[in-house]
């Protein structure tokens, strides 16, 4: 099982690939990823592609609104990983 | 014999900095094989050959800047049979000393590529010239790689029976078919990434040059484009509600690679539409309108850092949705990684920009020369429709067209736009 660390480290990877010139040791995490990153919808889809293959978390699409920053992302990931609180 | 050139990747392209070759004197190539990259202004493109045919020699080294139409390697024609090239022995082979086929059939046609003659009998061979420099680069045709992203298999697991190792379409579709080969993590990405190191070769120029080279390429053709094209411009309001419905609910039953976004849903459409009516569909050149028989789909696509760019995606009209979006994802991919393909950047007929979910409400679009029409795109936002002697609100996009005098009128627009409209009311057409 992953720890939140390793979720945020798994949350970061996939933010790299698509993102690839971002500064990921700068970003904030608390910063909004589609203002900070200036994600669009290819992007929020590539990332969710990157997390379900990275975690085999599948989020549906009614929760993209809800990976609003990595702090977010990495606690909609913990509540949702297999046996999960 | 004959000459594989500089190719014009785009109007705007003058002169190429050769960054790579992924081929040697004595490779046999066929017609789609990725054989070098190529430095334009804009971006790091890699430039498929067009003949099928044995490398003579290399008249170009690497990190010289030549103008369009040098030629930079001689083709010779395939010598005796498909075998000899076929199964990856062709460095060995006579054929390879360039000189030696002295009266050549230069203009013999092009084997036919639906045929792997020695498919089942030979092993893949490994590619002749397997890019050292880059670790592995396997050489995948571009439709293979298509069909591998829509399948979700890595192309560079696919033993390849084609020219050197190539894996062609059939490859994959029997690796998929017969499970051979594990699902890749992520389609294509991984095949683009290991590219990105090369950028930073030695003939890439400072990043501030770069951009600035970008700025003024775009600056030349869209000051071309103003300056010969007479333009008209209309706009029409599609309701959305019935796609985006419908996109929702089929994207719930599926795993998130095969999800579309609404973005692959308005480029179907337009595609579909540009299809009916091809005195918008192509380019004007040589004072006359020349309509394409073709729908290869430029996607305008901002760079992140500055600029854009617009390849095409290929016969975008006959994919299927799923088959749209994964092609959509490998050109974002590429794009961002700077490893867009030669044919890629040289023949969009129509171009589409969408603006995206956080962009402007619509686009009054400048033409690409020597295309003819180009179909924007806003953001999908609620506002308020009329529909039935009521007020309400829904999910709506404004789509732009901006078209060509010489090639059509406002009239031939408008029916442009109404299918686009038909269409995203009947988006279970575009599956």
């Amino acid at each position: 099982m992953s720890t939140t660390d390793e979720l945020r480290t798994q949350v970061l990877e996939a933010l790299g690939a698509i993102a690839p010139d971002a500064d990921l040791a700068t970003l904030s995490d608390d910063a909004s990823l589609r203002d900070e990153l200036d994600l669009d919808s290819m992007d929020m889809q590539g990332l969710v592609v990157g997390l379900y293959e990275a975690t085999g978390i599948d989020v549906p699409e009614r929760d993209y609104g809800k990976l609003d920053t990595v702090a977010d992302t990495v606690a909609y990931l913990a509540a949702h990983r297999p046996g999960g609180q | 014999m004959s000459d594989f050139t500089m190719p014009s990747l785009g109007a705007d392209m003058t002169a190429g900095t050769l960054l790579e070759w992924y081929v040697r004197p004595g490779d046999a190539v066929r017609r789609g094989d990725i054989v070098a990259s190529v430095d334009t202004s804009k971006a790091e493109i890699e430039i498929e050959i067009f003949e099928d045919g044995v490398v003579g020699e290399l008249l170009v080294e690497v990190g010289t800047r030549v103008p369009v139409g040098t030629p930079l390697a001689t083709i010779l024609p395939v010598a005796g049979s498909a075998a000899a090239a076929g199964n990856g022995a062709a460095p060995a082979t006579p054929t390879a000393t360039p000189v030696a086929a002295a009266p050549p059939p230069a203009s013999s046609p092009p084997t036919p590529r639906t045929v792997a003659p020695l498919a089942a009998a030979s092993p893949p061979a490994a590619p002749p010239l397997a890019v050292p420099v880059e670790g592995h680069r396997t050489r995948v045709s571009p439709l293979a790689r298509r069909v591998a992203a829509q399948m979700g298999i890595d192309p560079e697991t696919v033993p390849g029976t084609g020219s050197g190792g190539a894996v062609t379409r059939e490859d994959v579709e029997r690796a998929a078919t017969t499970g051979t080969t594990p699902p890749a993590a992520e389609p294509l990405v991984p095949a683009a990434a290991p590219a990105a190191p090369a950028v930073q070769s030695a003939a890439e120029p400072a990043v501030a040059d770069r951009r600035s080279a970008m700025r003024k390429a775009i600056g030349d053709l869209m000051a071309r484009s103003k300056r010969e094209i007479p333009h008209y411009h209309l706009e029409t309001a599609i309701d959305m509600t019935a796609a985006l419905a419908w996109l929702a609910e089929r994207n719930a039953t599926l795993a998130p690679p095969e999800r579309a976004i609404p973005a692959a849903l308005l480029l179907a459409a337009a595609a579909r539409a540009a299809a009916k009516h091809a005195q918008l569909n192509g380019f004007f050149a040589d004072g006359a309108p020349q309509p394409a028989e073709h729908v290869h789909l430029g996607v305008a696509l901002a760079l992140r850092g500055g600029g854009l760019v617009a390849p095409a995606i290929h016969d975008a009209d006959r994919l299927p949705l799923g088959e749209l979006m994964a092609a959509l994802r490998d050109l974002t991919a590429r794009v961002r990684a700077g490893t867009m393909r030669g044919s890629e950047m040289a023949d969009p007929t129509i171009t589409v920009t969408s603006l995206g979910d956080r962009g402007a409400d619509k686009v009054f679009g400048v033409i690409y020369p020597p295309q003819v029409a180009l179909i924007g795109f806003g953001a999908i936002r609620e506002r308020p429709w009329a529909a039935g002697g009521m007020v309400g609100a829904r999910p709506t996009a404004i789509a732009t067209l901006a078209a060509d005098h010489r090639a059509s009128d406002g009239h031939d627009g408008s029916l442009l736009l109404a299918e686009l409209d038909r269409l995203l009311q009947h988006p279970e057409e575009l599956a």
